[in-house]
């Protein structure tokens, strides 16, 4: 019997604790439990033996913290000695297994630490890979509280070999990881690589578990595993034991496994007795089929985003077509532009974000990884990606933190060749345009029967139909006035007879109209009636937010009509706030350069634009800006300005820079000198690096921010490919100091003519001079005054 | 035996974390600044996911080679703070990584809010320092002060055998790189001697 037949077959028994065994076998404080794979092999047999005895059906052998950051190139010995233990103590024993164990590596993932995410995947490969060959039946991936590792634990180990893949994170009290995710979405994220079992283990009883094993069970249509510690640790007479006896591990866990538990077993404390008597208090549970939930979710490292009940709204500024400004941002690689719409439109409600950066002339795969990255950073909502470039598509659901939703595949067999293996391997929603190599069908009928094509096509994939959401295509109603009946008609069959959800680019329906939004919001209206589950929307339009809040209402969605009042009341209380701030800046209406000082940002920006009216955008900025800008940096260097009020002065200077910017002619406003700036490789610190780009780009200098840990080859290739004539680089930690100097070394050598300042924690002026700096900046003004003093002999 | 606890705090020390951003005992911060301070005050409590794990250790002393109980130290000043001491408190304790996630978002958006968000973090880790300190008083008596990696000669490598002892990143989820910093950042780890 091969392990995926025993798991359909009935209930799996999983094993107890490891490292509290070794502890309890005289394992010392400082040794890694798997040094006793080589060194005390008998007694890690010893344990498994038992574990078997007790009736476990499968073993977790001693490889939890076996990975190349503890053993190096010992790697494979310790693992195929873990192995081998396991074996020796299955020997004579049938249908029984042997779990390659993998932990968390114990460092943390970027954005927030400092291991990428394609290192993750390799590091993991590493051990998989050692696992495999020596004869592991299953690859457990278990006690996670990331799960952006445990997605790249779960991809390396699908990249490596066929073994089947189970994994399970740690919930706390509060029903989170460490990492705030939720069970929903940890399972929307497991289910979406396609693991063969999920669930929970470590860290709590089985009945403070009780909670999320029950959410995960809702929503899970895979097996479900449940490996509780024995309770809290305690102090009796100088021991370690734990709160939790054998017999009330057993009677707490016999209602998780009526719930559902399918895999079940102990964590932390629990031994082969706790084994024994959860196999006898079980076994005579009915065991629950696993069904198929047929659920349509995507998700975040936060939360899951189900489709199919209220209606879904999906952000969709983040899309270049037709946007000027957005265009602009990303040819000039200005991501701060892309984050302030993410932000934006999550504060203005929007459920998911879509995220489209196709422009002919940039580099869209890596382009939209990075924006996807970025974005990710600055806010937890789940994510569309957006194009039409199968390798963007590709790398953007790798890197996703959760499932995305996928824009688009359609009934082309080339797109969905393209598109489908992608969907497969890595999870997530996508939304099918019901067109194919005929163009789009002028009825109703004809797009059902290309979204019937897809549905099987998809099927042949392994592609489920809850994994696809069909948009019937708005098309303009002033070409055809047939147009709204067709989509809305393929609509409502589509999700009614074919039980799919569907969606809509709403605003396409009003091309070619004056007042577009009146149809868009009638329009959408129309739709959510006939069964729309999902609209990609502009947030900042009244009239469709309008639409969405009074249907939820009227569908019933809304209990109390709660937040159809909320909404309405922010609705006049916005209208309140702006005279409100007009009058606060009544008493000194047009002096910019007080706002500026003060750091209030919306003053400044309605401040420059009034004085737009009657001043020359250069004397605006020789007039107010700049010289509110020294004034707060000279209070700065004279500590009567501490460090916010500088930087939310230089924010208010923005704010009133960007309003300017769009009556400016570049060649009038622009200084001479360029800048590029890093935090050098291996340094993850960019908060300082930051407020020296801000403050730069307030003077009017051109900077290139190369964000953080940045290679040296890079700084010079930017440089270089600039022109510029300074380079600012940062460090916070003594250890990347090297890298600042092998930058230095690098720029010296290959652009002797550019100037080079450095900053940070651990430099003062003497450590700057012995590493080859130019200067040393002990603060971004300091670095102003320098740039300013470049740009006077340029 | 390893012990983990969890927390919350209730309000922001907010002298401390003005001291954080550069302010003197006298300045006081602009109205805008103080308006920036309280929205900051009630997303980093909203974020706020305060762990702690602890555990004693016997300690002996030869000339000022120490043997912590958990790993063996040269140190001077830490020989000198804990003179007389014949046990420890070790702990480890995080102001949780959604104040990372908000100073990371905030320095990508907004740098006047990622250094108030930073000394916020700062602060609130600090007061949960502290308290955990007075439970620790309450628990094993007078302690002295407490005393972490890198203060006077103690090395940051002694980072590596904390880590190990408690099973910091298992128990609550703080990592440590190879440069023996810590995510998430608004964490901290010490030594406390029992009086």
């Amino acid at each position: 019997m091969t392990i995926l037949e025993k798991l359909k077959s009935g209930r799996v028994v999983l094993d107890g604790g490891m490292g509290t065994q070794l502890q309890a076998r005289g394992l010392p404080l400082g040794v890694l439990p798997e040094e006793w794979n080589l060194s005390r092999p008998d007694e890690v047999t010893a344990i498994h033996r038992a574990y078997f005895s007790a009736g476990s059906d499968i073993v977790c052998a001693n490889t939890f913290g076996a990975n190349y950051f503890k053993f190096g190139d010992r790697l494979e010995e310790i693992i195929r000695a873990g192995i081998k233990c396991a074996e020796n103590a299955r020997k004579g024993l049938k249908d029984k297994f042997i779990a390659l164990d993998i932990g968390s590596c114990g460092k943390l993932l970027k954005p927030l630490g400092g291991l990428d995410f394609e290192d993750a995947v390799a590091l993991f490969k590493r051990t998989v890979k050692a696992g495999a060959e020596a004869g592991a039946d299953v690859i457990f991936i278990e006690t996670m509280n990331d799960v952006y590792e445990l997605k790249a634990a779960v991809i390396a180990a699908r990249e490596v070999c066929s073994l089947p893949v189970f994994t399970s994170a740690v919930f706390g009290n509060d029903g989170k990881t460490m990492t705030g995710t939720s069970p929903e979405a940890f399972v929307a994220l497991a289910e979406g690589l396609g693991v063969d079992a999920l669930g929970i283990n470590c860290s709590l009883a089985p009945a403070e578990m009780a909670d999320t094993v029950e959410r995960i069970l809702k929503v899970s249509s895979t097996p479900v595993i449940v490996k509780p510690n024995a309770g809290l640790p305690q102090e009796r007479g100088g021991k370690t034991v734990y709160s939790l006896g054998a017999d009330d591990f057993a009677a707490q866990m016999v209602p998780l496994v009526e719930a559902g538990a399918r895999l079940i077993g102990g964590c932390c404390g629990t031994t082969p007795e706790y084994i024994e008597k959860l196999v006898a208090a079980t076994k005579n549970i009915a065991v629950k089929p696993v069904e198929n939930k047929g659920l349509t979710v995507v998700s975040s490292y936060t939360q899951a985003r189900y489709f199919g009940h209220i209606p879904v709204l999906i952000g969709e500024r983040i899309n270049p077509t037709g946007k000027k400004r957005l265009k602009q941002a990303l040819k000039e690689n200005d991501i701060a532009y892309v984050l302030s719409e993410a932000v934006s439109q999550a504060e203005k409600g929007a459920h998911v974000l879509d995220v489209n950066v196709g422009l002919p002339e940039i580099d869209e795969p890596s382009m939209l990884e990075k924006c996807v990255s970025e974005i990710q950073a600055v806010t937890d909502l789940p994510l569309q990606i957006d194009t039409s470039d199968p390798v963007a598509m590709g790398r953007a659901m790798r890197i996703y933190n959760g499932v995305p939703l996928v824009n688009s595949v359609n009934g082309k067999r080339e797109s969905m060749d393209a598109v489908f293996p992608l969907v497969k391997k890595y999870g997530g929603v996508v939304i099918c345009l019901t067109l194919d190599e005929n163009g789009i069908p002028s009825t109703a009928e004809g797009r059902v029967k290309i979204a019937e094509k897809i549905i099987e096509y998809a099927n042949s994939y392994g592609i489920l139909r809850g994994q696809l959401i069909f948009d019937t295509l708005a098309m303009a109603v002033s070409a055809d006035n047939s147009a709204a009946n067709a989509a809305l008609g393929a609509l409502d069959y589509i999700r009614h007879n074919l039980g799919c959800n569907t969606s809509l680019g709403v605003s396409n329906i009003s091309f070619g109209l004056p007042q577009r939004d009146f149809i868009n919001s009638t329009f959408f209206a129309m739709a959510l009636a006939r069964g729309l589950s999902a609209a990609i929307y502009n947030p900042n339009s009244q009239e469709m937010v309008k639409t969405y809040n009074s249907f939820l209402a009227l569908s019933g969605l809304d209990e109390n009509c709660a937040n159809y009042i909320e909404y309405a009341s922010s609705v006049s209380a916005g209208e309140i706030t702006v005279t409100v701030g007009e009058k606060s800046g009544g008493a000194v209406t047009g002096d910019l350069k007080y706002f500026i000082l003060k750091g209030l940002k919306a003053e400044a920006a309605a401040s420059a634009k009034k004085l737009l009216e009657i001043s020359k955008p250069l004397d605006i900025i020789n007039a107010y800006i700049i010289p509110a800008l020294d004034e707060a940096g000279k209070g700065f260097e004279n500590k009567t300005v501490f460090l916010p009020q500088l930087l939310m002065s230089a924010e208010a200077a923005s704010s009133a820079f960007a309003e300017i910017k769009a009556k400016l002619n570049p060649a009038e406003n622009a200084k001479n000198l360029k800048a590029v700036l890093a935090t050098v490789k291996g340094d993850i610190h960019d908060i300082g690096k930051n407020i020296v780009v801000t403050l730069l780009q307030n003077y009017g200098f051109t900077v290139y921010d190369l964000g953080r840990d940045v290679p040296p080859e890079t700084v010079l290739k930017e440089a270089r490919a600039r022109g510029v004539q300074l380079v600012g680089l940062s460090a916070l930690m003594t250890t990347t100091v090297v890298s600042m100097k092998q930058t230095i070394e690098l720029l010296k050598s290959e652009l002797p003519s550019v100037k080079i300042c450095v900053g940070g924690a651990v430099l003062n002026e003497e450590y700057a001079k012995e590493i080859g700096a130019d200067r040393y900046c002990k603060d971004a003004m300091a670095t102003v005054r320098y740039a300013e003093e470049l740009e006077s002999k340029i | 035996m390893i012990k983990t606890l969890c927390g919350k705090i209730e309000k922001l020390n907010v002298s401390e974390t003005l001291r954080f951003l550069g302010y003197g005992k006298t300045a006081l911060p602009e109205e805008s600044v103080r308006q920036l301070l309280a929205e900051c005050e009630s997303e980093v409590l909203a974020a706020q996911d305060l762990r702690a794990c602890y555990a004693v250790f016997d300690i002996s002393a030869h000339g000022e080679k120490l043997d912590l109980g958990f790993a063996e130290v040269e140190s001077h000043s830490l020989y000198l703070n804990l003179k007389g001491c014949k046990k420890i408190v070790l702990f480890a304790c995080t102001a949780g990584v959604g104040i990372d996630r908000l100073i990371a978002k905030y320095s990508r958006i907004s740098p006047s809010k990622a250094a108030v968000m930073q000394a916020a973090g700062a602060a609130l880790v600090e007061d949960w320092c502290e308290e955990l300190c007075a439970i620790f008083k309450r628990e094993y008596g007078d302690m002295k002060p407490r005393f972490s990696c890198g203060y006077g000669d103690l090395p940051l490598a002694l980072q590596r055998d904390i880590f190990a002892a408690l099973s910091v990143t298992k128990q609550i989820g703080i990592t440590l790189s190879d440069d023996y910093f810590m995510t998430p950042t608004k964490s901290v780890t010490a030594i406390v001697g029992i009086r």
